[in-house]
């Protein structure tokens, strides 16, 4: 779906329905013929009875992002409502940290959110540091920023390719994915892994910046710049994509603070919180950036928002590398990590939401609870109110707006 | 410079811990903690008598740690006169959180939203203490978007008791109180639909209850429905 002319556009929106305007009037319509109250809430009271269908979508289909299964009631293609069957990718994170050490433990978070593994590795060291109450040093919270924000986009690279994806446009995941490699590059030369990095260790860095990282950064910096108008010059002011995602999946502000959303989808309905901003951990005070926000809290305001941040992203790293700061890059911290009798909780704005960690330590070496909050597993429960009077072929937007990594969302 | 060092990090972040730690250079007998449950730090003032200014050790808190204090505010100020020596408010490393008996459940929830504007339920977990006669701590963490703060709500249940449910005080806790359901065998009442959510409806046991061991499954489902002898 590169430029869309008159005529494709006419048929594909005719195809791809997600114009709600006329299924709404078509659900009026029968309203009159039928004299029944034909609403969500009362699905049984539906002018035809026999419309209602069940069907299965997952866990096996490449537009749920994985392993989820989501089972819709249908009156013919009007969503009635969804239940989330999840837990196929469940492996017991949470037990096993209970029975590892601290520093054992900490190569696993990496593995929940696997698109954004840095991000969940910074929040885990914080939380542990806090247990601790030990500060990393200001190097490493600089390059902890830089690691982080780089991933933070290339994680919204990776949900825009496929999201586009979903809804049918094929090139941006092309492009995305292209440009993503050169963020995967710097990890990798960093340390050696290119998604489940294990970037962060308690108190610090385990490794100093390589000769000619800051350079490689700024160059990556002018690179994607572009790269990103790129992108929306495929998609912002498409007529398909507008089509398919304005006035999809909507949820407002009240609904997405009362579902306990969090990230880009509650920016996107017009609450400006961050927590970078909230509660700044790390080095994120000293930075200047912006909180991009939404107004309708449709799919096409995530997007906005999530362009935006990626842009912003840029500027918070373009201020960190200019200004890394010398010193150490390890905290002191004792060798066998044993924090004191305790509970914690901290969070962090991963490129999902918050990300959170409560942990309850017994004195010993190995924590005696550690509780993942996890955002894209409370994320994934607005779908349902997000669904509800769309059509089927919504739900895949709309599972892709939300923008979940099933990894976490099991655990 | 071994001691210089030895400061972990330039200041300590939390505030909880940062006033006794910057009080103790001026009081010279060291004993003056604001709770005395802690043994207090012995050995400390030895070195830092000499090149104390201003960082000041943030005494490597492994040997004896923070300690939590009594946590005063006009919040826990209120519900105490409201339901006495049922509610404790206690403060760790900066982080607040109230101790509620379980009784109080719905109603201290409901008034922290409605009252104090904690609209935002982080998240809902519990603990086990299999040592304890009443085993589990039901955690709810709070944030108040308003207030720009976070709180924690802790309260002790028996196995077997069961606790009403918050979802129709915050809508999220339709899944996080499954999921407590799921790890402990935690029983809401009130919940419109609480059953498992990441392990299989018909799994037995409860993972993350401190007698399931790591290695332990539900073998007779493993072999029933995915046809191996073993899991493992």
């Amino acid at each position: 779906m590169s430029a869309p002319t008159g005529e494709d556009t006419k048929n594909i929106s005719h195809l791809a329905p997600s114009n709600r305007e006329n299924s709404d009037q078509g659900e009026t319509e029968r309203k009159n013929v039928g004299g029944n109250d034909l609403t969500f809430e009362n699905p049984d009271k539906t002018y035809l009875d026999s419309n209602e269908l069940i069907i299965n979508m997952g866990p096996q289909h490449p537009a749920t992002h994985g392993v989820l299964r989501v089972i819709l009631k249908l009156d013919g293609e009007k969503v009635l409502g969804t239940e989330c069957v999840i837990g196929y990718l469940h492996r017991g994170v949470e037990k096993i940290a209970e029975n590892r050490t601290y520093t054992m433990f900490n190569p696993y978070v990496d593995r929940m959110d696997y698109v954004a593994a840095v991000s969940n590795g910074l929040g885990y060291c914080e939380a542990v540091e806090k247990l601790l109450n030990v500060e990393a040093t200001p190097r490493a919270k600089y390059i902890r920023v830089i690691l982080t924000e780089l991933n933070r986009i290339a994680s919204h690279q990776l949900w825009l390719g496929t999201h586009a994806l979903d809804i049918g446009a094929m090139t941006p995941l092309f492009y995305t994915f292209r440009d993503r490699e050169e963020i995967l590059k710097i990890f990798e030369k960093y340390c050696g892994a290119r998604l489940t990095t294990h970037a962060f260790r308690i108190g610090g860095c385990q490794y100093e910046t390589y000769a000619g990282f800051e350079k490689e950064v700024k160059n990556f910096l002018t690179f994607v710049a572009p790269k990103i108008d790129e992108y929306e010059t495929l998609l912002t002011t498409n007529r398909i994509w507008m089509e398919r995602t304005k006035n999809v999946g909507v949820i407002s502000a009240a609904d997405a603070i009362a579902l306990g959303v969090t990230g880009p989808v509650l920016r996107a309905s017009g609450v400006k919180w961050d927590l970078r901003k909230a509660q700044p951990y790390a080095a994120y005070s000293e930075f200047d950036f912006e909180i991009p926000v939404g107004t309708n809290g449709d799919t096409y305001d995530r997007y906005l928002v999530r362009m935006a941040e990626m842009r912003q992203s840029l500027r918070i790293i373009e201020q960190a590398v200019n200004s890394i700061p010398e010193g150490p890059i390890m905290a002191k911290v004792p060798k066998v990590i044993k924090p004191p009798v305790g509970e914690i909780y901290h969070s962090i704005e991963s490129p999902k939401g918050e990300l959170g960690y409560f942990i309850v330590s017994d004195g010993s070496t190995q924590p005696y609870r550690l509780r993942v909050r996890p955002p894209s597993f409370v994320n994934l429960q607005a779908l349902d109110i997000m669904v509800r009077g769309l059509l089927v072929a919504d739900v895949v937007a709309v599972i892709g707006t939300i923008d979940i990594v099933l990894g976490e969302v099991d655990r | 410079m071994a001691e210089d060092a030895k400061t972990p990090a330039p200041p300590p972040p939390p505030e909880g811990e940062k006033k006794p730690s910057a009080e103790m250079p001026a009081a010279p007998v060291s004993n003056a903690p604001v709770k005395p449950v802690a043994p207090a730090p012995p050995a400390k003032p030895a070195v830092p008598a000499d090149s104390t200014t201003p960082p000041k050790p943030a005494a490597p808190a492994k040997p004896t740690g923070p300690v939590p204090l009594l946590w005063s505010s006009p919040l826990v100020e209120k519900y105490r006169s409201q339901y006495g020596t049922a509610l404790e408010g206690q403060t760790y490393l900066g982080q607040n959180y109230l101790t509620v008996k379980s009784e109080l459940i719905p109603n201290i929830l409901r008034l922290l939203r409605d009252e104090e504007q904690f609209d935002y339920c982080v998240d809902i977990t519990a603990v086990h203490y299999p040592k304890r006669e009443k085993q589990f701590d039901v955690v709810w963490i709070l944030y108040s978007f308003p207030r720009n703060e976070r709180l924690r709500v802790t309260t002790q249940i028996a196995d077997g008791a069961s606790i009403p449910s918050s979802v129709s005080i915050w809508p999220t806790a339709n899944w996080l109180e499954r999921e407590v359901y799921d790890m402990f065998g935690i029983q809401f009442d009130g919940h419109p639909d609480l059953k498992r959510i990441l392990l299989p409806d018909g799994w037995k046991g409860f993972p993350l209850r401190k007698d399931y061991g790591i290695l332990q499954q539900d073998k007779e489902w493993v072999q029933i429905n995915l046809g191996i002898e073993s899991g493992q």
